[in-house]
Order: C-alpha cells, then structure tokens, then sequence
C-alpha cells in the first residue's frame, strides 16, 4: 500500500496537525499551514483528523498509486488529472493501481492539499509524521523517487459539503508586548494593507507597509511564542508566525492572530493584500 | 510575578530571571493543564490554556518555592576553540583561567530555543558576561561550546552561530544534545544542571 511520487513541484510536505509539547525544546509544531483544508481533505476521503496529508505549493505534484486509493484535493484550486483525465477538487476522486494522478499549478491561492485514502504513514517524529521547515525535525521533504506508506483505507465521505471561504482579514488580539509601540500602533496595524512579501514561508507571514513605531528600543530578552503571533522586528514590518515559528523570539509581539483566520497566511500570494481586523 | 495575555488562549508570566522562570515551569508542568509550558530568560509562556483558571492557578506559587534539582549532566570538553584569547581578554586572565573559571561553574539549562536541543545555559556571573560577534560565523561546527551575553550554551547541530567558541564536545556526546529518536530527545532539557570538565 504505497504511492510513488513522480515530481513534487517547488515543495511538498507530509504534514498532519502537528507536534505538541515540545516547543520546551526549541522544536516547532508545524502540521498543516491551511489547517481547515487539511481536515476537510481527510474527511472526504474518510480518514481521521489525525491523519497525515501531503502539502503542496503552487501544484506540481505528480504519483502512481501502487493500489486503488480514494484522493481529495482542497486548498488552492489546482487542477488535478487521473491518467490525463480531469477531476474535480473539493471531493473524493478514484485513482485505480497503477494509475497516475497529477495537480497543475493553482491560479490562485498557495497551497493545497492532497488527503490519500488511509492516510501518508511514514514514520512519526516525536509524535507527528509533519515536516517542520525551520528546524527540520520530521520526515524529509517528498521528493520524485520517494515511495510513501499508505496506512489502511475506509470508505469516502463525498456528501461533506466544503464551507464557504472568504478572506475577510486576519482579526487580532492585543500582543503581550503592545505597550513597546507607540500608542496609536494597534490602529494603524488594523488601518493599513499590508503587501505580502515574497520571503514568507512555513514559518511567517512577512509584510510589507509603512513601519510600525516603536516606543521603547531596548532589547527583549527571548520569550516564548505563540501561532499566530505579530512580531515586529526592527525594520517595523510585522511577521505572523505560522506554524513552523521558532519557539522562542527576541522581537516584541503586537498582537495575536485568532486561530481561524490563520488560513488566509497560508493562501496569500506575494503582493497580495492582507488586513488586519480589530475584534 | 506580573502575568501579560498572549493572545485568546495563552499567558505569559514575567518573573526575575532564567532559573526562576526555570523553577516556575517545573513546578507548573506537574499541576496546569497546557500544551506547551515554555521557559525563557525572564518569562514562562503558557499556551494552549484558559487564561482566567491559569491566572488563578498561578496565584498559588510563591517565587520562594524551592527550585527543583534537575540531574546533572557532566560535558567532557576540549578547550580548544578560536575565541579561548578573546575571552581571556575580555575577562583580563589567562587562557587557563578562562578553563578554570568555565569548569567552575554550575550551569543550569535555563531554556531551549534557537535549534532543537540548544540549551541556553544559565549561571555565568555578572562580571563573566561577553559580547557576540559582531558577524556571525556561517558555520560552527556541532558539539561547540560557546558563550553569548550571559549564557553558554552547546551546538547540537552545525549553524551560522555568533557566539564566542571555547571548545568542543566529542562526537558521541555533541549527537546525544539532539536525537529526537532518543527517549530524552535533548540532553540539556530545561533544568537540567550542566558542569563542564577538561577531556
């Protein structure tokens, strides 16, 4: 019970929801950067919320299915063939043994998700089979070549209807660090649009605009972070860490990101607009 | 003990220092309900809670609370890293005071951060504290020993690393700092005491 991976575009990972209880380690907790993508693929395809997905950017993944599987591609609307035959995302579709399933490049959007039936069962670190990008722990990236376990399959749910996303913006909680900011930082936080930078990652959403100013700039003894947390650095433009953040920071935290908006930082493009919210 | 909210659903707890934040995630680690409890230089961030039970949960430590004696970890070390004269001089002795002075000390894993398994080492005195380079070295070899600002601490892995390098741990133990494969995947897990000896 096994795909074999044929092209993997820029980057894909095995990702699942995470690992938890090691950031006292310095160790991230990665797990899939469109959380809400990631679970509604599993369901389609009946698997359990734990299990692992594959993380694709930008498309680019190619694989033969050593055995039937169910598939389900959500996330970034990449258009997915079965031996050349154009399928639809957002629901389980059948890749027959030996067949070849591929996604083309997404028109918008960053990343999708790929949910085999079963489950990608490749060997846990420290509890999770998800690959963190900024220290590495968990399992290599997939790469062509790579031969990925299947774990065992039960039916598709196909009648999961998935929900209507909009990108509303990113609303916000305030920092533990916002007294270092001049007082009208929060305001302006919410009041600009932000312009996605193309070196954002796993690890952050970094932003471009005007800077935010600070009152106090001494230097913050590292401190723990958080998902979601908006950092800013001295240049004045916030990051919003995601998932594969460090798990500790010298950088004063403005404010917090409420979890379930976070998806919008895995889809934004770079040059894109984001906004943050008061709530 | 002042607590700040970090955002919905975590606290941040400032206290005096590194070993205090160390004894306050110890003893918390036994008794609250979190997923991460996460030791820093002068905070503990607990996160995955409901701040208003952690801040009444909180209120029952008292910073006098004995510090829990974690296991010593003895570190056989080479002392022979590219910095050894820079720290001489900055502390105004010989090369052989500096490995006197390093040995002498009682380090305790105050927290991790930077990489898995990077131990920021804390109890350096006051008067012991060094700069960091001014450009840091692309690549620092794993199993370094290095001091930065008021810690030490020891590469698990090779990195870019701006600390001043006193010397080096042999292989087998410098691959025991991180191997998440291990039922202790960090040697250096905060609380943990740290002595370095001449090998």
């Amino acid at each position: 019970m096994t795909l074999t991976v044929l092209s993997t575009g820029v980057l894909t990972t095995v990702q699942d929801r995470g690992r938890r209880g090691f950031a006292r380690l310095g160790v991230p907790r990665a797990g899939a950067l469109d959380a809400p993508a990631a679970a509604l693929a599993n369901r389609l395809v009946g698997n359990g919320p734990d299990a692992a997905v594959l993380e694709v950017t930008l498309g680019g993944l190619s694989f033969r299915a050593e055995i039937g599987v169910w598939i389900a591609v959500t996330g970034a609307r990449a258009p997915l063939r079965v031996d050349g035959e154009a399928r639809d995302n957002d629901r389980p579709e059948r890749v027959p043994a030996g067949s070849v399933a591929s996604l083309g490049a997404p028109s918008s959007s960053v990343r999708s998700y790929v949910a085999v039936s079963g489950g990608i069962e490749v060997a846990p670190v420290l509890g999770s089979r998800s690959t963190d990008t900024l220290a590495w722990v968990g399992p290599s990236p997939v790469a062509a070549g790579a031969v990925l376990p299947l774990g065992i399959a039960t039916e598709p749910r196909p009648l999961d209807t998935p929900p209507v996303r909009r990108a509303a913006g990113l609303r916000i909680h305030p920092g533990p660090r916002a007294d270092w900011f001049a007082p009208d930082a929060l305001d302006r936080l919410v009041a600009t649009a932000w312009s996605v930078e193309p070196a954002s990652d796993r690890i952050g959403l970094r932003l471009a605009g005007p800077a935010l100013p600070r009152l106090r700039t001494d230097e913050l003894a590292s401190e723990g972070m958080v998902l979601g947390a908006v950092q800013v650095p001295p240049s004045g433009r916030p990051i919003v860490f995601l998932a594969d953040h460090p798990s500790t920071g010298g950088y004063p935290v403005i404010a917090v990101v409420e979890e379930a908006d976070l998806w919008q930082c895995a889809q934004a493009r770079p040059g894109e607009t984001i906004r943050f919210r008061a709530r | 003990m002042r607590l700040r909210r970090f955002g919905p659903r975590a606290v941040l707890a400032e206290v005096a220092d590194a070993r205090t934040a160390a004894a306050l995630a110890a003893w918390a680690s036994d008794l609250l309900p979190a997923e991460e409890i996460v030791p820093a230089a002068r905070t503990v961030l607990f996160d995955g809670v409901r701040p208003d039970e952690l801040e009444d949960l909180l209120a029952g430590w008292s910073a006098t609370v004995e510090t829990v004696e974690g296991e010593l970890v003895e570190l056989r070390t080479t002392y022979d890293g590219p910095d050894l004269a820079r720290v001489a001089q900055l502390w105004s002795c010989s090369v052989e005071e500096v490995v006197a002075r390093h040995t002498s000390v009682e380090f305790t894993s105050a927290f991790c951060g930077f990489a898995p398994g990077f131990a920021y080492l804390a109890g350096l005195p006051a008067g012991w504290r060094v700069p960091r380079l001014d450009t840091p070295r692309p690549r620092v070899p794993a199993g370094s020993v290095a001091l930065g600002g008021e810690w030490c601490g020891v590469y698990p892995s090779a990195s870019p690393g701006g600390w001043l390098l006193l010397g080096r741990l042999e292989e087998s133990v410098a691959a025991r700092l991180w191997d998440p494969a291990a039922a202790r995947p960090a040697l250096l897990a905060p609380g943990t005491r740290v002595r370095f000896v001449v090998g």
